[in-house]
């Protein structure tokens, strides 16, 4: 290539960097800019033009870890209003020291506030992801799975749907850019009392859009398909046997057979139909748990409440 | 000659452009000494913190931190934006309007959550207990290795 081809694709590329560095909501504010200097729009105009497209784009490259760490909170406290806490610090410590363990094999390691699980005080088979990492699984849910590597395969499913943000998705759009339109609007650090009082009521909508998904309407067919996949691979990053998930789903089927239409069983496809979906990926042999592991897993369960 | 002169000045300017602020978006995090989450800890960086990241390698950045510790941060952890006001912070050196700089930080946040508190709506008693459940790094890998778990680039 002679110097003469040579410049022009330099600019060609130079410009091309510009706009993937800088992102759509500069690229407005230079052409707001360039409106206003040809008189198109006046200079409020233009700002304003520049802070609405920050806001969409804000909205649309969804909420940050911080904010999704206070939904997430306030997720699991109206969760743990339905169901109350298991308070066995044994269970719990077992819970934590195998979810986080699993935690750091996820695609996304690090969350505002971390991983974090706590067993629910409840014979139902069931468990929830609120966002940001909180993940609370029921004594039913523990008391389905036969050994650790079938509690790993429940707990990176949760992780899955924390990682791909399921819960964050369950929340109505508007309510966002209603949130930060007024996010936005105040330019000073604190909120005044009206400003805090709307985006409270924002807050709590949100939350409650992302509580009814987990406990009542349930992820899509197709996210609870991603949360499996993505969770075998995780399970076999953390070393564990990925055919630990389809004997987990196996069980469920079984101990659900007589309990379709609630709890867990409401808000996940069958798990018949998700074992077969798996079945297909999965081609690694079953093999017989470790025996540390079946051990630490029966201490932890023998140190629960037996179910009602 | 000039030409070639500007090339060579755009490669240089792009190759700076991997060595670029960014900032901590989690609470806290470990900065490891491989790009590995069950790698050796040197330290740790807080919320809004700005490192100078360079070209990530499968999910990873080497990163220098403000005090001169080199090490890798998991891009989970980091932000091209700035994510917090912090007294005495260089958001400048980051390059984003002041617009940008209000906005961080600031939404559903901990003024928020302290409404919910005061007006009973929500009790965070046992959110609070369980975010206090943290397996340290030696725990896990005392726990992986007990119960045979391979892999992991341990």
């Amino acid at each position: 290539m002679n110097d003469r081809h040579l410049f022009p694709t330099i600019l060609i590329f130079g410009v091309l960097a510009a706009v993937l560095f800088s992102g759509c909501a500069e690229v407005t504010e230079m052409g707001s800019q360039i409106a206003q200097d040809a008189g198109v729009i006046s200079a409020d105009q233009a700002g304003s033009l520049t802070r609405s497209a920050q806001v969409i784009e804000k909205t649309q490259q969804e909420l940050t870890p911080e904010q999704e760490y206070y939904i997430g909170r306030a997720v699991a406290a109206k969760v743990l209003q339905t169901y109350p806490p298991l308070d066995r610090p044994q269970a719990n410590t077992y819970l934590n020291l195998l979810g986080q363990s699993l935690a750091i094999f996820s695609s996304r390691p690090e969350t505002f506030g971390g991983y974090h699980f706590l067993l629910l005080d409840s014979d139902e088979v069931n468990a929830f992801a609120a966002p940001g990492g909180l993940i609370l699984v029921t004594r039913g849910m523990l008391f389905c799975c036969a050994n650790e590597d079938e509690l790993a395969a429940v707990l990176a499913h949760e992780i899955c749907h924390v990682e791909m943000k399921h819960g964050l998705r369950a929340i109505k759009q508007g309510r966002l850019t209603e949130a930060l339109m007024v996010v936005a609007a105040e330019s000073a650090k604190q909120l005044g009392s009206e400003e805090l009082a709307s985006l409270t009521r924002d807050f709590e909508a949100s939350v409650g859009d992302v509580v009814m998904t987990l406990t009542t309407s349930g992820y899509s067919r197709t996210q609870e398909r991603d949360a499996d996949a993505a969770a075998v691979q995780l399970l076999r990053r953390a070393g564990y046997p990925g055919a630990a998930m389809i004997t987990m789903l196996q069980r469920m089927d079984e101990r659900l057979a007589d309990a379709r239409g609630l709890g867990f069983a409401k808000t996940h496809p069958s798990a018949k139909s998700r074992a077969d979906a798996l079945r297909t990926v999965i081609t690694d042999a079953k093999s017989a748990p470790d025996t540390v592991r079946q051990e630490r897993f029966s201490a932890a369960m023998r140190s629960m409440p037996a179910g009602r | 000659m000039k030409i070639r002169v500007f090339a060579v000045l755009f490669m240089v300017s792009a190759g700076a452009a991997f060595a670029a602020s960014m900032s901590v978006q989690v609470r806290n995090c470990k900065v490891r000494a491989t790009p590995s989450q069950l790698g050796r800890v040197i330290g740790t960086v807080e919320y809004g913190a700005v490192v100078q990241a360079g070209a990530p390698q499968a999910g990873w950045y080497p990163v220098t931190t403000a005090n001169g510790a080199k090490g890798w941060l998991h891009e989970s952890a980091l932000s091209k934006k700035p994510v917090a006001m912090r007294a005495g912070a260089t958001d400048a050196a980051i390059g984003v309007s002041s617009d940008e700089v209000a906005l961080a930080g600031k939404g559903f946040n901990e003024q928020v959550e302290a409404k919910l508190r005061a007006d009973g709506t929500l009790d965070f008693t046992w959110v609070d207990r369980m975010m206090a459940f943290n397996a340290g790094p030696d725990q896990i890998l005392t726990f992986r290795k007990q119960g045979n778990l391979p892999g992991g680039g341990q």
